[in-house]
């Protein structure tokens, strides 16, 4: 059974291998047979490994399967080997069930895109670059993935490329998460030097030992890994790549937000938390970045239009709250809250395409509304998604993931009260801007005609995505109701426990206070836009609101920030030497030749008072030479 | 013998290219063909027999000798280690997709055409084989003649101006290498009373340290002019954007490695207190090449002469690489020189492929070609991420592996190099944006790929991917020869530090004889 596990990355790779190859040629029922068939089966056979790595625990407590050797050159010799771990089994079932799923929608989604193979089997790359990136046993493999998650997601945000704009989205997706990805190369760098390994399990037991606590090198190291995680996971300060990201098909939107590239800095975090608790530090670096995004990007949520922008600034500051878990050491919190969010995003960012789908690809959700009758599955499905991210007290998934999160803030030993408000403040934030985005798509009046309606291909995946939204969250309950830790038990082995300051307030407090900030931001918006739509109209019109409207809609104005010291200098800087100053010192070389031998060659005019003139003249100069010296 | 065989045969072929091109304009290129598939069959088959001892073997796997002219002690010696071998494969490959790629584009004077590309073979043969200074200095000059041909007769508009470029450039440091040659001789001769070019013999000489410096940069200046590196490399651009394609294909493949080659078996070996001494100035501009190279790509117009700037920039990872002395850049070095010759090779027969479709090569005019040829499109793409340095790609493996040995030598030159990563993966993205995505602005239909274009990109996506995620034939047969280099330089600074800890110890003891192991006699 686990010597199979090589065939989860394998199948998808085969789908996009067999899709790139001959897809052309292909009807479109094989290609979606192909394309969502691998990543479905991988599921199952994930699925079937994860069931007997539960029920026969392996001794080692990881199952590992060499393929072959990759490189070998002295005492540096990565192999392509995965290693799968309770941590790596998490985001392995994440990835090919969800994947799966969004595969399944997107065969109804796309059927009258012409580039459906192309459109498959990129999808299908996406998937094997994610399951290599968390199964891989060494951090090259892992780089192997986590460039190929970044190719991925360019290939699918400029999907549709006769639009430049796309393009645009696509290319700055790939750059800044670049960025990102040569600050983890350096880490690579630096570990390879430090550890003369690159090999995971190693570097996690060595580091302890090779290091002391807050040794400046293993603090340069750790926020070097943690710059690669905030390119991929969209975190400050690279964060404004992924709401142009909405440029692709939803269901890319999906599989990007829910199942693979956003959440492997999560992942590589998680992955490396020896590196991190060395590190106080970059500890709590991870921390105030978490919070200070999940604040950033909530607010520009409040603001957009788009309802996919909505749903990509939630993730950035669903993200952030995983970034300020794994920042206060509450390290199964954190995947807790990955492996929920994956469920409701995804739901979230299909049943939107539906809806943009049904309407005939309007994004703005001020046009659309009243679609709560018209589409009930779809209704009762996103909101039974919006809930899980609004995190609603004792029903929703999302409530037991982020409620832990929020308690730990404040009485874990990294925590803090700021931290704690922060975060409360976010999931007040949360809940409004959710509240806002159902209230304006579903009720009021229709404005919008409605189109053809998403077939049962579609509607499954929402449905089956809705039931683990709601159910997800019970197997890790809080400590004060039923002590039920299955989630975290099982990653126990691999992820430590958090440690708790010294005096902890009740966990109840905490609750009533989360929940009473959700209410509170559901109570807003729906005053805002369901009670009092004359409102903000009216508050828009004092320039200090507007302007702080405007600046949260552009999302804090990064974009135009990185324009201005990047973008730009770089662009005149190669523009205005396009023809290369290096070669005018040889044309200069060339001129100056050319200039002396034509000035040599008018000695040479032929007439005879000229030469008899250079004899005298000569003649002078040596005779006067002679008498002068 | 089979070396010699290798030389004989393209430069016979070329001849009788030469003469029956006269009669016949089909059958020059059918010779030239069956000439280069021999050898690449030759040589493949020669590496299959001997890999199993290349990785163990610390001598010449095969070599030929005999006197040329005795009385200056020229000989022709010609020998082949791991690296000349895997650079010779790659020779016969490249020289291959030359022959096929401009199967139907030339139509004038064919048989001068085939004669010219088979000498640059031979030439650059000549090269990764010659183990007598002298005879490697005739090597170096045969493959540049036909070359400055090759550009000026069958190359685009400007290939006048462009030929003399490139023939004025390698000339003039090549004239440098040449005094550096003789310099060695007589040195030599004064100290042993041997009057000999031979490499082997001309290993370890002493050399007075004032001296060594000035002939190693005699040989460095006409190697890093062809490899090229920043500021010399200005040649570069012109050649490439005028030669036509098989001749941009040789010059990206081929000559800029003889530079590298050039290196690593002369410069290195021959005066290893120099070249340490030089190491950070190298390695320095080496991380400009890089840096200037992605930004002048950045902003050009023109395919060629973009591709043309990429390979400044990546050749900039070779100098780099190199003059860290260590095994891992080293060993990147090697991949560097043949994964570049791969996907810049297809970058530029992609160039030529879309010249002869829209009679342009200006980026701008381009634009929405994935509609109309989806194939080359998919292509493009992977070279594109080839040349940005995906993992899975045989360059991502090269460049890796030059900063993590780079890294030892020197921590943030190879920072400042990292960067070289974001600026590659904005050149390459506006390659694929301009040229295939976008809408189509014309109507006039065009073709996707045909048959014999398909092969040719077929093959050399079969060989970067190989490289990407099996590199180890490549790096078992270098070994030998990076292990050999490590071992001078590690003996150089431990040599260096007893040096300058014991200042009391006589100036003899301290000037040993840096020999290598590696020299078999």
């Amino acid at each position: 059974m686990n010597n199979l596990l090589w065939l989860i990355p394998a199948l998808p790779l085969l789908g996009f291998l067999v899709l790139s190859l001959a897809g052309k040629s292909l009807p479109k029922s094989i290609i979606a047979l192909i394309g969502a068939g691998s990543v479905s089966l991988s599921a199952m056979i994930s699925i079937l490994i994860g069931l007997n790595f539960l029920n026969h625990p392996p001794t080692e407590g990881f199952i590992s399967q060499t393929l072959w050797t990759w490189i070998e050159i002295g005492n540096f010799k990565p192999e392509i080997t995965f290693l799968l771990d309770p941590l790596s089994l998490v985001f392995v079932f994440v990835i090919t069930f969800i994947g799966g799923l969004i595969h399944i929608y997107s065969a109804g989604f796309m059927k009258g895109d012409k580039d459906y193979s192309r459109f498959f089997a990129s999808m299908n790359l996406f998937v094997f670059s994610m399951l290599v990136l968390v199964l891989a046993d060494n951090l090259l493999l892992l780089y192997l993935g986590w460039e190929g998650v970044g190719l991925c997601s360019y290939l699918l945000i400029g999907f549709w490329y006769e639009n430049p704009q796309n393009g645009y989205a696509a290319r700055k997706a790939f750059i800044m998460t670049r960025v990102g990805d040569t600050a983890m190369a350096i880490a690579l760098f630096m570990i390879f030097s430090q550890f003369g390994s690159l090999l995971i399990p190693e570097i996690l037991a060595q580091a302890p030992q090779v290091f002391q606590k807050g040794d400046s090198t293993i603090t340069v190291i750790a926020l070097l890994l943690l710059a690669g995680g905030l390119g991929k996971s969209a975190q400050l300060p690279l964060q404004n790549w992924l709401p142009d990201a909405m440029a692709g098909p939803s269901p890319v939107s999906a599989l990007i937000h829910a199942a693979t590239m956003v959440t492997a800095g999560v992942y590589l975090i998680a992955r490396m938390h020896v590196i991190f608790e060395l590190s106080p530090i970059a500890q709590i670096t991870v921390a105030i970045i978490g919070a200070a995004t999940l604040l950033i990007a909530g607010f520009s949520a409040c603001t957009q239009y788009d309802i996919k922008r909505v749903l990509a600034y939630s993730t950035i500051s669903q993200i952030g709250y995983m970034f300020l878990a794994l920042g206060l050491g509450a390290w199964t919190a954190a995947i807790f809250h990955f492996m929920v969010h994956a469920f409701f995003k995804a739901l979230l960012f299909l049943a939107a395409g539906a809806i943009i789908e049904a309407l005939h690809h309007e994004h703005n959700m001020f046009k659309m509304g009243g679609l709560k009758n018209k589409m009930p599955v779809i209704f009762w499905t996103f909101l039974i998604g919006s809930a899980s991210l609004a995190a609603l007290p004792l029903i929703s998934a999302g409530f037991y993931s982020k409620d832990p999160i929020l308690w730990y803030a404040w009485s874990a030993e990294k925590g803090h009260m700021i931290l704690w408000a922060i975060a409360l403040l976010g999931a007040f934030v949360t809940a409004a801007y959710t509240c806002r985005m159902v209230i304006v798509t579903f009720w009021g009046t229709s404005k919008t005609e409605m189109g053809q309606m998403p077939g049962s291909l579609m509607t499954t995946p929402l449905l089956v995505l809705a039931f683990f939204s709601v159910v997800a969250g019970f197997i890790e309950l809080p400590h004060n109701f039923a002590h039920f830790t299955l989630f975290s038990d099982f990653l126990r082995p691999v992820l430590p426990e958090i440690t708790m300051g010294n005096e902890t307030q009740p966990e109840w407090i905490f609750q009533l206070m989360a929940s009473l900030a959700t209410f509170g931001g559901i109570y807003i918006s729906w005053q805002l836009y369901s009670k009092k739509p004359l409102l903000i109209p009216k508050l828009k019109q004092s320039s200090l609101v507007a302007t702080l409207y405007q600046f949260w809609f552009s999302g804090w104005g990064f974009d135009v920030l990185y324009n201005t010291i990047f973008v730009k200098p770089i662009t005149y800087i190669s523009n205005i030497n396009k023809n290369d100053v290096v070669d005018r010192l040889y044309a200069g070389i060339s001129f100056i030749t050319v200039k002396l031998y034509r000035s040599l060659s008018y000695t040479q005019s032929g007439s005879l008072r000229w030469y008899a003139m250079g004899l005298l003249l000569g003649a002078i100069i040596i005779l006067t030479i002679q008498i002068v010296t | 013998m089979i070396l010699v065989w290798l030389i004989g045969i393209l430069m016979g072929g070329g001849i009788a290219a030469l003469l029956l091109g006269q009669w016949n304009r089909i059958l020059p290129r059918w010779i030239s063909l069956y000439t280069v598939l021999a050898g690449f069959l030759g040589i493949i088959s020669f590496w299959i027999d001997h890999y199993p001892i290349t990785q163990f073997s610390n001598k010449w796997l095969v070599q030929y000798r005999s006197d040329w002219i005795p009385n200056f002690g020229i000989t022709f010696h010609l020998a082949v280690d791991g690296l000349s071998l895997l650079l010779l494969a790659l020779t016969f490959f490249i020289g291959l997709l030359a022959i096929v790629c401009s199967w139907t584009d030339v139509k004038e004077r064919v048989g001068f055409y085939h004669f010219n590309l088979l000498w640059i073979l031979a030439g650059i043969c000549g090269v990764f084989m010659a183990l007598d200074l002298f005879l490697f200095y005739f090597f170096w000059e045969v493959m540049l003649i036909p070359m400055y041909f090759l550009i000026g007769i069958w190359g685009s508009e400007n290939r006048v101006y462009a030929a003399y470029k490139f023939f004025i450039f390698t000339q003039a440091s090549g004239l440098l290498m040449l005094l550096s040659i003789l310099g060695l001789y007589f040195i030599h001769a004064s100290s042993t009373g041997i009057y000999t070019f031979n490499y082997l013999e001309l290993l370890g000489t002493a050399i007075p340290e004032e001296t060594q410096y000035w002939l190693m940069l005699g040989f460095l200046i006409a190697f890093v002019v062809k490899l090229p590196i920043v500021p010399f490399h200005s040649w570069l651009p012109d050649a490439h954007a005028e030669a036509p394609t098989a001749g941009s294909l040789i010059l990206a493949g081929l000559l800029l490695k003889t530079g590298a080659y050039g290196i690593l078996r002369f410069v290195l070996p021959l005066f290893p207190a120099a070249s340490e001494q030089f190491a950070p100035i190298a390695m320095l501009l080496g991380v400009i090449g890089i840096v200037y190279g992605a930004l002048m790509a950045f902003s050009q117009t023109d395919l060629k002469r973009l591709v043309a700037y990429t390979s400044v920039s990546h050749m900039g990872f070779v100098m780099l690489g190199i003059f860290a002395f260590n095994e891992l850049a080293l060993q990147g070095v090697v991949m560097q020189l043949i994964t570049h010759a791969i996907s810049t090779g297809a970058l530029f027969i992609m160039a030529g492929m879309l010249k002869e479709r829209l009679h342009t090569r200006d980026i701008d005019q381009m634009g929405g070609l994935w509609k109309q040829m989806p194939y080359m499109g998919a292509v493009g793409m992977l070279f594109a991420m080839a040349s940005l340095g995906l993992p899975g790609l045989g360059n991502f493996i090269a460049e890796f592996l030059v900063l993590l040995g780079a890294f030892k030598a020197n921590v943030w030159l190879t920072i400042i190099a990292a960067l070289g990563l974001i600026f590659s993966a904005i050149y390459s993205l506006r390659i694929v944006q301009k040229v295939f995505l976008g809408s189509y602005q014309k109507d006039q239909p065009v073709q996707d790929l045909a048959w014999r274009e398909t092969l040719i990109l077929a093959s050399l996506i079969i060989s970067i991917v190989w490289l990407g995620l099996y590199p180890q034939p490549v790096i078992n047969t270098a070994k030998p020869m990076v292990i050999y280099i490590e071992k001078i330089f590690a003996a150089e600074s431990t040599a260096q530090s007893q040096q300058d800890s014991s200042i009391l110890v006589p100036l003899e003891t301290s000037k040993q004889n840096k020999k290598g192991t590696y020299v078999s006699k």
